[in-house]
């Protein structure tokens, strides 16, 4: 966990309100391949620099940085410098708070409809 | 994004099904809530969550429309599970229960919608800044993005 998230966590929960608002320019911003891939890797891996994203792909650093950028402009990425590198880390939150509400009600509703299958055909 | 929808099948006949659903000590049964009161248009229920380590929580409904095994629908507030919170001044989601006969039994539609209002920052706990939870979290993103697409 990052000091920023962790700082995020020592803080008073904020109010989201408008959370779904924002959402339609987060999923545009995840429905590129390029993007997603992106996002996976700095999920699964954690923080790096754009050399290290762009090591092994196919996918130039310019370009690389260009869908990084989109990513920051909706808040889902973040970067920072570290000597001279540029190191690119994952800014959950935006996302967090409109997909994982929903699925977490989406769950409930499975298992309360699993209970009621359980209890009208049994 | 607006909504959760969901549909089921339950062999069972769809008298049975409403019954599970309207009346109010049947539906307390499946869905894990110890329920005062009578199921009605304008009733307003309050009970104890029966979950486990959701016991502090309270549970409360407002009855919108009720038509008999074809449809009810009610108003309540989403995912309330912190007792410190007042969640009262906050709006409300509406969830409708759909029953259609089909031939093996009953097909029943839950849609919950009115999300857009609700302060998104209510969820489990165990989410926040976890990365198994993200990685996880990936995964329905894929999804949602491949569904889109």
């Amino acid at each position: 966990m990052s000091a920023k998230q962790l700082n995020a966590r020592a803080g008073k929960p904020r109010s989201t309100s408008r959370g779904l608002e924002k959402t339609a320019l987060i999923f545009a911003a995840l429905g590129d391949e390029n993007r997603l891939r992106l996002v996976a890797r700095l999920s699964s891996d954690g923080p790096m620099s754009i050399a290290r994203l762009t090591k092994g792909g196919s996918v130039t650093r310019q370009a690389v940085t260009k869908h990084l950028q989109v990513l920051a402009n909706v808040g889902l990425a973040c970067n920072s410098r570290l000597g001279r590198e540029s190191v690119w880390e994952l800014e959950p939150k935006p996302l967090d708070a409109a997909r994982q509400s929903l699925d977490a009600i989406s769950a409930q509703w499975d298992a309360a409809l699993d209970r009621l299958r359980k209890f009208v055909e049994g | 994004m607006d909504r959760v929808e969901k549909s089921i099948i339950l062999r069972a006949p769809r008298a049975r099904v409403w019954k599970a659903l309207a009346d109010s000590e049947a539906f307390g049964q499946w869905f894990g809530v110890k329920l005062n009161g009578v199921f009605a248009p304008g009733a307003r229920l309050k009970g104890q969550v029966l979950h486990k380590g959701y016991e502090h929580c309270l549970f409360e409904i407002a009855i919108d429309r009720m038509e008999p095994e074809r449809l009810l629908s009610w108003r309540w507030h989403p995912h309330a599970i912190d007792p410190q919170k007042d969640y009262s001044a906050e709006p409300t989601t509406l969830v409708v229960f759909e029953l259609k006969e089909v031939a093996d039994g009953t097909l029943l539609t839950v849609v919950e919608s009115g999300f857009e209002g609700i302060p998104l920052a209510r969820r489990p706990e165990a989410y926040r800044g976890n990365e198994q939870g993200w990685a996880a979290q990936m995964k329905a993103i894929e999804k949602y993005v491949g569904e889109t697409a």
